[in-house]
């Protein structure tokens, strides 16, 4: 009875320096490489002069080692997409799919923006106003409480349907894309709302244009958190894990489902903030196929489509991933085709690297 | 305060015009080891699914820790003290051992924040380890997922599930079924156990050799029917085969049959 080791009981021999590494250092290696691989090729490239995808040898210039310029372009362009990765992250662990998150930013980007526009334009009437006088210049917390309102009511519909209806989330969140971006339509017949007020523009554009990668870093600190070390957290992993097992041992099923839904299109709703906060306008395609690109990043980050397993770190290392690519690509100065075509390669490796690896700790276990 | 912990009167299970369960009358002690057996399709699972609430009994009365109960599902059954080692084991294959061992009832701390209060992975761990020791289960690293566990762990780790929390009745449901002669021995030993803290058992097997080690009374289903009630001490292996066969029925069963 006393042979009870730290790790386990029984006396049984464990090392720890044997287990299996977790995936997201493979990640992580993945884009050390990816970064390398785009530095290679910039060296090698006879048009591209000894410039460099992330550092600046030419310290004398920049005064530092970092190319900040270059690597800021990367992260902003992961946030906006990132934050709604983060919910993403969450509903695939729980072993549902999210397909509407791009089009509840467009909804949610024309109808917050409403309540967030300038009376005047350089002293003129605002000629892109939805509503009269009364929603004119209204403190920046009313467009903020009306985008997680959209975000949130959207998830919560998609989780009801998905727990009570027992519809699969593929269809339930299909249905809730094509909607959503109908209303992102027809809530201006098409025009673009626009001239929002100074303070709701800071919401992308604060501390520098820092702020998008602020918020997104914040949130995924939270989740992280959140996924980790908290009952929602565990339970979501259960459910992903095994479903039947989950209700038997007494977690309400259904109510965490449509949690984890609200709690993604709640995601949505910010990465609609700071997505029209940045571009100071909010157009009814805004976030098309953002989806997608988010579900791509969790793929890349780790998270297995079957459930249960993966990561808010994974993720947010997909996102870097998909950054690093997508500015690599610019910095190459090649088309944007390409870009395209190789983000599709790199989903479907990511997942067939994963199930490789899966089937190999399975072998030596 | 009654000296059964469970007892069925006329507890009857029809599938559309199946009679998978007819008038079973069954008691069980407070210290009891029961063993259920007989062929397959005999009525032994839909017998327990029926105490555990899985299903909805047709009709017929159960009387738990002395009150007629009628739990809405398996849920209530288990907060009520009857844990179960469902053939399924019902585990997460993605978490580890104590994850698996306090599913839907975690220890928490910071409780104000509802439902993102925060897990108490130490106690949880210390809990865990207390648990596998007192059932004696030989697990090398408790943070290694069920994925990567073999069917004798597994199930080990259900029944460790069972017996961390004080039930009033554990039920298993052929627990080694799959399992090999080393892990066959492990759980027998966590049954033993179980004997020696004086908690009942209803164990559900094919294995006659199991059954006369463990329990202390010995109930025959056949063609969803009790046709026995047999003490261990008074029979040899050879009468039980005979009353499942059905070459033999208990006299006072002898209407039944």
């Amino acid at each position: 009875m006393a042979d009870r080791t730290v790790y386990g009981t029984g006396g049984l021999a464990f090392d720890k320096s044997r287990m299996a590494w977790p995936n997201e250092i493979n990640v992580f290696l993945a884009l050390i490489l990816l970064i390398g691989i785009f530095e290679l090729l910039g060296q090698l490239l006879p048009y591209m002069n000894n410039q460099s995808l992330l550092f600046d040898f030419n310290t004398k210039r920049d005064g530092t080692i970092l190319n900040m310029a270059r690597i800021k372009i990367i992260i902003l362009q992961v946030s906006i997409v990132g934050i709604i990765a983060l919910g993403s992250t969450q509903v695939i662990i729980s072993g549902g799919i999210d397909l509407s998150p791009g089009s509840i930013v467009g909804a949610s980007v024309m109808i917050s923006m409403s309540f967030a526009q300038t009376e005047l334009v350089n002293g003129n009437p605002n000629p892109k106003a939805i509503f009269g006088p009364w929603a004119m210049d209204l403190p920046v917390i009313v467009p903020i409480l009306v985008a997680l309102a959209c975000g949130i009511t959207a998830g919560a519909t998609n989780g009801f349907l998905i727990a009570y209806t027992r519809i699969p989330p593929f269809i339930a969140t299909l249905g809730m894309m094509v909607t959503a971006r109908g209303i992102s339509k027809w809530w201006s017949k098409g025009a673009p709302v626009s001239f929002p007020t100074e303070e709701f523009g800071l919401i992308g554009n604060g501390l520098g244009g820092w702020m998008p990668v602020v918020i997104f870093v914040s949130l995924a600190v939270l989740f992280h958190i959140v996924l980790r070390y908290t009952v929602y957290g565990k339970h979501t992993y259960a459910i992903g894990s095994n479903e039947e097992a989950a209700r038997m041992s007494g977690i309400s099923v259904n109510r965490h489902k449509v949690m984890i839904y609200a709690i993604a299109g709640m995601l949505a709703g910010v990465s609609a903030l700071v997505l029209s906060s940045k571009n100071l306008t909010a157009q009814a395609g805004m976030g098309l196929m953002y989806e997608l690109d988010a579900i791509a990043m969790t793929v890349i980050g780790g998270v297995s489509l079957a459930g249960g397993r993966g990561s808010i770190v994974g993720t947010v290392l997909g996102a870097l991933i998909f950054g690093v690519i997508i500015s690599g690509f610019t910095y190459l100065r090649l088309d944007a085709f390409y870009q395209e075509m190789v983000k599709g390669v790199i989903i479907i490796s990511a997942v067939i690297l994963d199930q490789w690896r899966q089937r190999r700790a399975a072998a030596r276990t | 305060m009654s000296d059964l912990i469970l007892e069925t009167r006329d507890l009857t299970k029809y599938y559309g015009g199946v009679h998978a369960l007819e008038g079973a009358n069954f008691t069980l002690r407070r210290d009891e080891h029961v063993a259920i057996m007989g062929d397959n399709g005999a009525g032994k699972s839909t017998f327990v699914r029926q105490i555990t609430a899985v299903e909805q009994r047709t009709r017929g009365e159960i009387i738990f820790d002395g009150e007629p109960v009628n739990f809405n599902g398996p849920l209530e059954a288990r907060e009520a003290g009857i844990e179960t080692v469902f053939q399924t084991l019902a585990l997460a294959d993605d978490l580890d051992v104590p994850d698996n061992i306090f599913l839907g009832r975690e220890t928490t701390k910071w409780n104000f924040l509802g439902p993102f209060k925060f897990l108490a992975y130490g106690a949880m761990r210390q809990a865990t380890l207390e648990g596998l020791e007192r059932t004696a289960v030989k697990i090398p690293n408790i943070r290694n997922k069920i994925r990567n566990m073999s069917g004798g762990q597994r199930q080990c780790v259900a029944i460790t599930r069972t017996s961390t929390f004080h039930s009033k009745l554990t039920i298993m449901d052929e627990p080694t079924a799959a399992l090999g002669v080393q892990e066959t021995a492990q759980v027998e030993n966590i049954i033993r156990n179980l004997k020696e803290q004086g908690e009942p058992l209803i164990l559900i097997s094919h294995n006659m050799r199991q059954v006369f080690d463990l329990v202390d009374r010995i109930v025959v289903f056949r063609r969803g029917r009790i046709v026995a009630n047999l003490d261990r001490n008074a029979i040899s292996p050879e009468d039980v085969v005979a009353y499942i066969t059905g070459a033999r029925t208990g006299d006072e069963y002898a209407a039944a049959a």
